[in-house]
C-alpha cells in the first residue's frame, strides 16, 4: 500500500467504505490523511473546537484489526465528526460555550456510542452556535465558523462547524442537531446534505438539551446515500430517552434506489412570497421541475398557519431552554465564578460570565413567557398555535408524500450582517421551523447556486417517512450534479 | 379553642416511596450512604441526561389513591417547578401541577368529640426529592449531598377540613398508617421519609372567609405537629386581637423553644413558572391496571379495625390500637389463632404487657423478644388455669429475658397454680384463724373484706393459689 | 410592547443572570422587540385548541424498579470546582 492516495478527502462515505473493503487503503491511512488536511485547512474555517487525533488513530487501528478479523461494523473505519453538543466520554464537550469550556464529559451520548460500536473513527468535535442557539455560527465562544464557499460568509448554524467541515472535505460526514433548522439551514448554505429525522427517531440521550420537544440529532453529508447509511446506524429506540420511539429502523440504504414515479410533491403557497430571494426561488422551482421529470407530480398545498411558526418557535424554544439551562450553575461542573460572596453571587456571576449574549437573551425570553401573568398569553398560546401548525401538516400529508420548498430565504449571508437584530436572524429559519414544531422529518439537498453560493431544496415528510425523503433526494442526485460541486479553495 | 375563634388547618404530607431505585434514574435510594455515592448523572443534572419513570412509583401512587377512595387519573402529566437552590441540581424539580395522578380522596378520623369525621384529600402527586445541604463544619461553605436527589415522593394534600391540632395529628397518623399498611413508605420521620407541613389560619367563629394562612415547616414528629399548630393558633389570635394582621409566610417550628419563627431567608414570592416537562410523556393508566391494583390491595386499617371488632368482639379502642400497624395487627391475629384464650385477653396482653416491654426496650413489634406463638402459649396457660393472670406477668418477664417458653418457665420456677382444694382450704383455714377481728367484721356485714382475705391467702401461697377457688372456699368457710 | 428595565431586572434575577448596565440597555431593547414579534400569536384563533406539549402522541414508558447505577462519585467529581469529603461546596447558605 505504498501509493499515497491524495483524493481520499473527495470521496463519499460509500466510496470510502468500498475502498476500505477492497483494501485500497487502511483506516489508519485514511485517518492520517484527513487529520493532515484538517491541520492544514481548518485555520481558515475554524470548524473544529477539538481535534481528537490520538483517539482517532487508535480507533482507526482498532477498525483495521476488526476488518481483518471479519468483524467489521456498518461504519468500520469510516471518519466522522461529532458536533460539540454530543457528550463524548473523556473528551472536552463544550457546546460552543465558555460555560463548558473545561467540561470533560464522563459519558458518551447514545449517538456517539452507536457510531463507535459500528466502527466509526471520530476526528474531532465541531464548532457550533453556543448551546445550539443561532443560525450563523456567530454566537460560539470559540469564534465564528467560515463558509468554505466564501470565507467572508457564514456557513449557517447552529451546526456550522459540521456543515463547513463536510463542505470543505475535511470529513465525509458530521453529526448535527436541529431544533429549528440547525442541520438543514447550514447544509443549504454550504451545499451539503442535511437530514433531521422524525422527533423520537434518534435518541437524545447525551445530546445537550436546548429545546427538548424540538431537538433532534441528524447528520450532514455530501450525498443522500451517505445520509441513509449513517441514519441507519444512528436511529433506533433508546430506553434511556423517554421520548425515544420504539419502532423498527427500516433499511434506508436498501430503499433509496426505488424510483419516485408517482410521488406527490406538495408546494406550499405561502413559501414563495416576498421574504424569499427570487433567485433562490428559481433554483428551487428548477429542482422541483427535475423531480417532475422523474415522474413526481407537483400539487399545491396550503399551510394556513405557517406564518406563525417563527413566533411560535420563539416562545416554545426559549421557554424550554430557559429551564434546561438552569443546571449550569458552577456547582457540579462547568464555569464557576471566582470568590463568590454568597449563593446568589455564585449563580448570577457564573451564569453571567459563562453564557454569551444570545443565550442569555433566550433564557430571559423563556423566563418571561413562562412567568406569572404571561404564561397563558405566551406559552400556552404558542402550544395551541403549534397544534394548529401540526394539524395543517397532517392535512397536507393526506394529499402529498413530501412537501418541497426552499430551505433558506437567502444564500449564505456575510458574517456580521445579521447580528444586530435578533428577529432578522430568527427569520432565517422560516421554512425549516415548521417541521420541528410538528416533529416531522426534514432534509435539505443542494440544488444550485446564486452568486456562487449554494442553495438548498427543502423536503419535509410525514412522521417516520425518512425513507421517502432519502429516496427522493437520492433519485434527484442520480440526475443532477449539485452535490458534487466543491468550493474552489478546498479542492 | 379560644372562645369566638375557629382554626382552619390543611396538611401537606410528603411520603418517600419505598422503591429500590429513584423515580427517574436507576440509582439506589438506600438511606445512610456516604455523600454523593448514590447520585448518578441523571440525579446530578448533568448536561444531556434524561429522566425515565420507575414503574413501581406509579403502582404505589395508584395503591394510595385506591386506599383513600380517590380517583386515579387515567392521564397525568409531569411538570417542571423552576427555582434555584443548591440541593436542586437541575434548577427545577420534576413534579406534577395541573394533572396529578390522584385526586378527590378522603379518609376518616375521630374528631375531638370521638365522632367519625371525614377529611377530604384534594390530591396526591408524584415528584422527585431534592438533595441535602450541610451547613455546619465547613468554614464559610455549605456542603451538598445529592444522594437523596431523585428519591420518589408522594405529596398528599388535604382539604382544609381540619379544625384542631388534635384532628391534624389524627389525620397525619391515619395517613402514616395507610402508607405503611400499603408498604409504599416506611413512614420514618427521623430519617425524613415522612414529612409534614401545616397550613394554619384562624377566623372568627361563623365567618366564612378564610383568614390569612401561615405555612409551618420542620414538623418531624406527631408531637411537634400538635405543639407547633397550637402555638401558631395562639400566636395568630393574639396578633389579631392586638390589632395586627397575619402575614402569609413560611414559619419554622423550633422544638427547643416550642415556637414558630418566620423563616429568615427573604422570600421573594417564588414564581415557579410551571410547564409540562417536555422530557417526559403523560402517564396513562388503564381501567384494567387500576382493577389489578385494587385486587392486590391489602386489607386496609379501617376495614381491619371493623373486622377485629366484629370477628373478635374487641372494644373499638383496642381494635384501633391493634390495627395501628400491619405488623402489630398480624402479630395479634397470629397469637389469637394459636390459643383458645379469648381474643380480648390476647388484645389486653398485646396492648398492655407486650407493648410496654417493647417501648421500654425501644423495640418495634418485628423485634419482639416473645413471638406471637410464644405469647399464645402463655395465654393458653392462663386460659386453662395452669397459672393466674398475675403469675403470668412474672412468666412473661422471664420469657422476655430469654429464659424459655411459658411451660419451661412455669416448670423451672414452680409457678403452677395451686388448684388442689385441700391445699387451698388449708391456707384459708390458716388465714381465718389468724384474723379473727376481720372475720367478725365480715360476718357482721362488711362484705368488702373478702378482698383482704383473698389477698392474705394469695400472699400465703406466693400468689399461686387459683383466685377463683380461693374466693369460693373463703366465702363458704366464712358463711358460718 | 416595551419591557421596562425593572421587568428585565426581575427576569434576570429569576434566571440568575448577572448583567452589566450596557447589557441591561441592550436587553431591554432586544427583548422588547422579541416580545413585540411573538405578540403576533394573539392573532390566531385558538378557541378549543388543545395545547401541544409534544410532537408525539404516546404515553410515558415505564422502567423496572431495579438499581443499575454504581458509585462513580470520584470520577464525576473531577468536573466539580469545589468539593470536600465528597460534598459539593457552595457559599454558606443561611436558612
Amino acid at each position: 500500500m505504498s501509493a499515497k492516495h491524495t483524493d481520499l478527502h473527495t470521496r463519499s462515505m460509500t466510496e470510502l467504505a468500498a475502498g476500505l473493503d477492497k483494501g485500497e487503503f487502511t483506516s489508519v491511512e485514511l485517518t492520517e490523511s484527513l487529520l493532515a488536511r484538517i491541520a492544514e485547512q481548518d485555520a481558515r474555517l475554524n470548524a473544529f473546537i477539538t481535534v481528537t487525533g490520538e483517539q482517532a488513530l487508535a480507533a482507526a487501528a482498532k477498525a483495521d484489526k476488526a476488518r481483518a478479523a471479519g468483524d467489521a461494523g456498518a461504519l468500520n473505519g469510516l471518519p466522522i465528526i461529532h458536533k460539540d453538543i454530543f457528550c463524548t466520554r473523556g473528551v472536552k464537550t463544550t457546546c460552543g460555550s465558555k460555560m463548558l469550556d473545561n467540561f470533560i464529559s464522563p459519558y458518551d451520548a447514545t449517538v456517539v456510542e452507536k457510531m463507535a460500536d459500528a466502527g466509526a473513527v471520530v476526528l474531532g468535535k465541531s464548532n457550533m452556535d453556543e448551546f445550539a442557539m443561532g443560525s450563523s455560527n456567530e454566537t460560539s465562544f470559540f469564534g465564528p465558523v467560515r463558509n468554505p464557499w466564501n470565507l467572508e460568509c457564514s456557513p449557517g448554524g447552529s451546526s456550522g462547524g459540521s456543515s463547513a467541515a463536510v463542505a470543505a472535505r475535511l470529513a465525509p460526514a458530521a453529526t448535527g442537531t436541529d431544533t429549528g433548522g440547525s442541520i438543514r439551514q447550514p447544509a443549504a448554505l454550504t451545499g451539503t446534505v442535511g437530514i433531521k429525522p422524525t422527533y423520537g427517531r434518534v435518541s437524545r440521550y447525551g445530546m445537550i438539551a436546548f429545546a427538548s420537544s424540538l431537538d433532534q440529532a441528524g447528520v450532514i453529508t455530501r450525498t443522500a446515500e451517505d445520509a441513509a447509511r449513517l441514519l441507519g446506524v444512528m436511529a433506533g429506540f433508546d430506553k434511556r430517552d423517554s421520548t425515544s420511539i420504539d419502532r423498527p429502523v427500516p433499511d434506508y440504504l436498501g430503499s433509496i434506489n426505488q424510483p419516485i414515479k408517482g410521488l406527490r410533491v406538495g408546494i406550499v403557497r405561502q413559501h414563495f412570497d416576498a421574504g424569499l430571494d427570487p433567485q433562490c426561488g428559481e433554483r428551487v422551482k428548477e429542482a422541483i421541475a427535475v423531480l417532475e421529470s422523474l415522474g413526481a407530480t407537483a400539487v399545491e398545498v396550503d399551510l394556513p398557519n405557517i406564518d406563525l411558526s417563527v413566533p411560535t418557535y420563539y416562545v416554545v424554544a426559549p421557554a424550554e431552554c430557559s429551564s434546561n439551562l438552569s443546571r449550569f450553575d458552577g456547582v457540579r461542573f462547568g464555569h464557576r465564578a471566582e470568590n463568590a460572596e454568597d449563593l446568589m453571587d455564585l449563580y448570577c456571576r457564573s451564569r453571567g460570565e459563562g453564557f454569551g449574549d444570545e443565550v442569555k437573551r433566550r433564557i430571559m425570553t423563556g423566563t418571561y413567557v413562562l412567568s406569572a401573568g404571561y404564561y397563558d398569553a405566551y406559552y400556552l398560546k404558542a402550544q395551541q398555535v403549534r397544534h394548529l401548525i401540526a394539524d395543517d401538516f397532517k392535512k397536507a400529508f393526506a394529499d402529498v408524500d413530501v412537501i418541497a420548498g426552499p430551505t433558506s430565504p437567502t444564500p449564505a449571508f456575510r458574517l456580521g450582517d445579521k447580528v444586530d437584530d435578533p428577529i432578522t436572524m430568527y427569520l432565517n429559519d422560516i421554512y425549516t421551523i415548521g417541521a420541528n414544531l410538528a416533529g416531522l422529518p426534514g432534509m435539505s439537498i443542494p440544488c444550485g447556486f446564486v452568486d456562487d453560493l449554494p442553495v438548498g431544496l427543502h423536503l419535509v415528510g410525514a412522521h417516520f417517512a425518512e425513507e421517502t425523503l432519502l429516496r427522493c433526494s437520492h433519485q434527484y442526485q442520480q440526475h443532477t450534479d449539485w452535490h458534487k460541486a466543491c468550493p474552489e479553495d478546498f479542492k | 379553642m379560644r372562645a369566638g375563634w375557629e382554626v382552619v388547618i390543611g396538611l401537606e404530607v410528603h411520603a418517600q416511596l419505598a422503591t429500590r431505585s429513584k423515580i427517574f434514574s436507576g440509582a439506589s435510594t438506600a438511606y445512610g450512604a456516604e455523600p454523593n455515592t448514590q447520585a448518578c448523572l441523571v440525579d446530578l443534572g448533568y448536561p444531556g441526561v434524561l429522566p425515565v419513570l420507575n414503574e413501581e412509583v406509579v403502582h404505589m401512587a395508584a395503591m394510595f389513591g385506591l386506599a383513600v377512595n380517590a380517583t386515579v387519573a387515567p392521564r397525568s402529566v409531569f411538570a417542571r417547578k423552576n427555582y434555584f437552590y443548591p440541593d436542586l441540581p437541575k434548577g427545577y424539580q420534576i413534579s406534577q401541577f395541573e394533572l396529578p395522578i390522584v385526586e378527590h380522596g378522603e379518609l376518616f378520623i375521630h374528631n375531638d368529640d370521638g365522632e367519625s369525621k371525614r377529611i377530604g384529600i384534594t390530591r396526591a402527586h408524584l415528584e422527585e426529592d431534592a438533595g441535602k445541604s450541610i451547613h455546619e463544619g465547613l468554614d464559610r461553605s455549605s456542603g451538598i449531598d445529592l444522594n437523596r436527589a431523585g428519591t420518589p415522593l408522594l405529596e398528599i394534600v388535604s382539604e382544609p377540613d381540619l379544625r384542631s391540632a388534635k384532628e391534624a395529628v389524627a389525620y397525619m397518623r391515619k395517613i402514616h398508617t395507610i402508607v405503611r399498611y400499603l408498604g409504599i413508605s416506611d413512614g420514618n420521620m427521623q430519617e425524613g421519609s415522612f414529612r409534614c407541613d401545616a397550613n394554619v389560619s384562624v377566623r372568627p367563629q361563623g365567618q366564612e372567609e378564610l383568614g390569612t394562612r401561615a405555612e409551618l415547616k420542620n414538623l418531624n414528629s406527631f408531637r411537634f405537629v400538635e405543639r407547633a399548630i397550637n402555638f401558631e393558633i395562639e400566636r395568630q389570635i393574639d396578633l389579631i386581637e392586638d390589632g395586627g394582621e397575619v402575614v402569609q409566610e413560611t414559619r419554622l417550628y423550633d422544638s427547643d423553644k416550642d415556637e414558630t419563627r418566620s423563616m429568615r431567608s427573604k422570600e421573594e414570592s417564588h414564581d415557579y413558572r410551571y410547564f409540562p416537562d417536555p422530557d417526559l410523556l403523560p402517564i396513562e393508566i388503564s381501567a384494567d391496571y387500576i382493577e389489578t391494583v385494587r385486587e392486590q390491595l391489602p386489607e386496609l386499617p379501617d376495614a381491619k379495625q371493623q373486622r377485629f371488632v366484629d370477628q373478635f368482639a374487641l372494644k373499638g379502642d383496642d381494635a384501633d390500637l391493634l390495627t395501628g400497624s400491619r405488623p402489630l395487627a398480624d402479630y395479634f391475629e397470629a397469637a389469637v389463632a394459636a390459643t383458645a384464650a379469648k381474643p380480648q385477653l390476647v388484645a389486653n396482653w398485646v396492648i398492655g404487657d407486650l407493648s410496654g416491654a417493647l417501648n421500654r426496650d425501644g423495640l418495634d413489634i418485628g423485634e419482639s423478644r416473645i413471638s406471637a406463638a410464644a405469647l399464645a402459649g402463655l395465654l393458653t396457660r392462663i386460659h386453662d388455669n395452669t397459672i393466674s393472670g398475675k403469675i403470668a406477668k412474672q412468666v412473661f418477664e422471664a420469657m422476655w429475658a430469654g429464659e424459655g417458653d411459658a411451660d419451661a418457665v412455669i416448670e423451672s420456677k414452680g409457678l403452677k397454680q395451686i388448684t388442689d382444694s385441700s391445699a387451698i382450704e388449708a391456707a384459708v383455714d390458716k388465714v381465718i384463724a389468724a384474723n379473727p377481728g376481720q372475720v367478725a367484721e365480715y360476718k357482721a356485714g362488711k362484705d368488702k373484706l373478702i378482698g383482704f382475705f383473698v389477698g392474705q391467702v394469695m400472699q400465703a401461697t406466693k400468689g399461686q393459689a387459683n383466685p377463683g377457688q380461693v374466693n369460693q372456699i373463703l366465702k363458704e368457710k366464712l358463711r358460718n | 410592547m416595551s419591557l421596562s428595565k425593572d421587568q428585565v431586572k426581575h427576569i434576570a434575577m429569576l434566571a440568575r443572570l448577572e448583567l452589566s448596565e450596557d447589557e441591561y440597555a441592550e436587553s431591554v431593547k432586544k427583548l422588547s422587540s422579541i416580545v413585540d414579534f411573538v405578540d403576533q400569536l394573539s392573532q390566531a384563533d385558538t378557541r378549543d385548541v388543545v395545547p401541544m406539549a409534544h410532537p408525539l402522541d404516546t404515553a410515558q414508558r415505564l422502567r423496572p424498579d431495579v438499581v443499575i447505577e454504581t458509585d462513580q462519585r470520584d470520577y464525576f467529581q473531577q468536573n466539580a470546582a469545589a468539593v470536600t469529603e465528597g460534598l459539593y461546596l457552595v457559599p454558606k447558605v443561611i436558612e
